[in-house]
């Protein structure tokens, strides 16, 4: 996959593109947006009250440092802040962990303008023996066009835990490159989407196992309504020599909206020979006798559907390791739904 | 109380009750006997307002109000109650929380106050101890992963804590262990009073040695074809369905 280039049309990928089959980004902009105006944030964010240190990106600008390296324990909330109309921000930011070192790395993408295009690269290396858990909460204007890819290498004994979560915008992806050292690296790779309007989003993952003995656990969940459409891409690819690879991946979602839409598309590439590897894939309605249990109790019918819309995508919630982290993204899905 | 006339009721394109006309009153235990496929359960479904069970013909009064107008959550709310025979697992969703769910969703519609917490727990507290649950059982999602004893206790349990006024038992006693048995009639027998009515729907008379009825009535081909009292039932034990199948036909 080549890299979307803002200044560079010719990289904007079409659903001819097979990895851009469900997310055609041509057909949403076809010329190089104008460039988004600076403009001044305060620090703050969805994570404010967690603390730690800040790294801010206002219209891809860096409200001081563009890169960080985390030692000890830390938490660092990465904000992309959008607040632009009708224009273009590209930003990229590089994040370094010491070995040893336990980061939490809270990243927002936060929109207030209307109908721009932001396009954000980050990248990220997971030492041997170091730690982190990355949350990924995005909330944009339904108007706006987003693409953020996250290249993140997982050494032989780290650990990395990802969660993206997003309510989506007119045309946005989430793409995460994970290069899987093995060695009992321990990854998870969640994602949440719950999408309503017109709105699209697209979680596209590839993970490259090539070391011996790696775990990955993936678990996606999402709930499309009205014209909504979700979009999930996962791939798990276990390189020759990768034995005793444990990988999982499972996207479960819902559509609630006779003209919403999920694109789902897992895939597997195995190369080695003594491995365990199994995706699973469902999509689906509310249960109606779990429905009609709920009323026959007293529980009115759109109460009883955001009750279980709402236990549905708890799941992934609940997999979020860190408490507080976990108690934002919960408050902020129960607005949402 | 209760009282049920001409009751026609489809599934899908499929007539299932034929004419069944059935009055109870208050403060009085009915129990519907009858073979496999007499339309049982589909009474339950039919009183309680399910999708597709629809009623063609008749009606249904309760305390002199039509049941048939309402959506199921409404019902629940005027206080009727069914007890599946096979519950409903709600997974994400604790037990402790659907039902202070119900609870409040009822009390809202009906104009009343909503429970608060600690006064709900101990409610809780003690309902669960007299059907000697665990109450830490009652943290986990609802009757996910519940054995089918314990299904039927969580049951009973919303019904001693929701405080229906037509409880409708469809079943009850299947899966159940005498012990289990035991104690899930005494958690019914416990709710007995005049402002109640009950139906109790079973294949077996056995679930009749400790849930008493008033009176027995025998459901076939979709409608009641023989009432009687509480012997009726000793001789459908011992002579089975079989003289009733071929009047109803």
């Amino acid at each position: 996959m080549t890299a979307v280039d803002l200044r560079d049309p010719s990289t904007f990928p079409s659903r001819r593109v097979e990895a851009w089959k469900y997310t055609d980004l041509r057909r949403v902009l076809r010329e190089t947006p104008a460039p988004s105006p600076a403009v001044d944030i305060a620090p703050g964010g969805p994570f404010a009250a967690l603390g730690g240190e800040e790294i801010a990106f206002a219209n891809g600008r860096a409200v001081g440092a563009d890169a960080f390296v985390a030692s000890g324990k830390q938490t660092l909330r990465l904000r992309f802040v959008s607040d632009a109309t009708g224009t273009g921000h590209s930003a990229s930011v590089r994040i370094a962990v010491k070995p040893g070192a336990r980061l939490t790395l809270l990243e927002s993408h936060e929109g207030t303008g209307s109908g721009y295009v932001a396009n954000y690269r980050i990248e990220l290396d997971v030492p041997a023996s170091a730690e982190v858990t990355r949350v990924v909460l995005i909330d944009e204007p339904a108007d706006a066009i987003s693409i953020a890819v996250a290249h993140v290498k997982a050494a032989p004994g780290a650990v990395y835990r990802q969660t993206t979560i997003t309510g989506g915008a007119k045309l946005q992806r989430q793409e995460t490159h994970l290069a899987h050292g093995g060695e009992a690296t321990a990854v998870t790779l969640d994602g949440l989407y719950a999408l309503s309007g017109e709105r699209h989003t697209d979680l596209t993952s590839v993970v490259r196992h090539n070391g011996l003995n790696g775990v990955t656990s993936q678990l996606t969940k999402g709930v499309v309504r009205d014209t909504a459409r979700g979009v999930f891409q996962g791939k798990i690819v276990v390189e020759r020599g990768a034995d005793g690879t444990d990988a999982r991946m499972g996207h479960h979602a819902l559509i609630l909206g006779e003209r919403a839409e999920i694109d789902a598309k897992p895939e597997l590439e195995i190369y080695a020979d003594d491995v365990q590897c199994a995706h699973g894939n469902t999509i689906g309605n509310l249960d109606e006798s779990a429905l009609f249990y709920m009323q026959q109790r007293g529980i009115p019918a759109d109460e009883a559907r955001a009750l279980l819309t709402q236990a549905f995508l708890f799941e992934v919630v609940d997999r979020i390791a860190h408490e507080d982290a976990r108690e934002v993204v919960r408050s902020w899905l129960t607005a949402k739904l | 109380m209760l009282s049920i006339n001409n009751l026609h009721v489809s599934v899908g394109d499929k007539p299932i009750l034929k004419g069944l006309t059935l009055d109870v009153p208050a403060g009085e235990v009915h129990a519907i006997m009858g073979p496999n496929g007499a339309g049982k359960s589909t009474l339950g479904y039919a009183l309680s307002g399910r999708p597709g069970y629809e009623a063609t013909e008749g009606s249904v009064e309760w305390k002199g109000e039509d049941l048939l107008d309402l959506d199921p959550a409404a019902r629940s709310a005027k206080g009727v109650f069914l007890s599946f025979q096979y519950p409903i697992e709600i997974p994400g969703v604790p037990a402790l929380t659907f039902v202070r769910t119900a609870l409040n969703a009822q009390k809202r519609a009906r104009g009343e106050d909503e429970v608060s917490a600690p006064a709900f727990l101990k409610q809780v507290r003690e309902a669960s101890k007299a059907l000697k649950m665990d109450f830490d059982m009652l943290k986990r999602p609802l009757n996910v992963g519940f054995s089918g004893g314990e299904k039927k206790r969580m049951e009973i349990l919303q019904m001693a804590l929701l405080e229906p006024s037509l409880l409708i038992l469809d079943e009850t006693d299947s899966g159940l262990d005498i012990d289990a048995l035991r104690i899930v009639s005494e958690g019914v027998n416990a709710l007995r009073s005049p402002d109640r009515a009950m139906l109790v729907i079973t294949h077996y008379q056995r679930l009749l040695d400790y849930i008493k009825p008033d009176r027995v009535h025998v459901l076939a081909a979709g409608r009641i074809v023989a009432s009687g009292g509480p012997e009726l039932a000793h001789q459908l034990e011992a002579e089975g369905y079989d003289k009733y199948l071929p009047q109803a036909a």
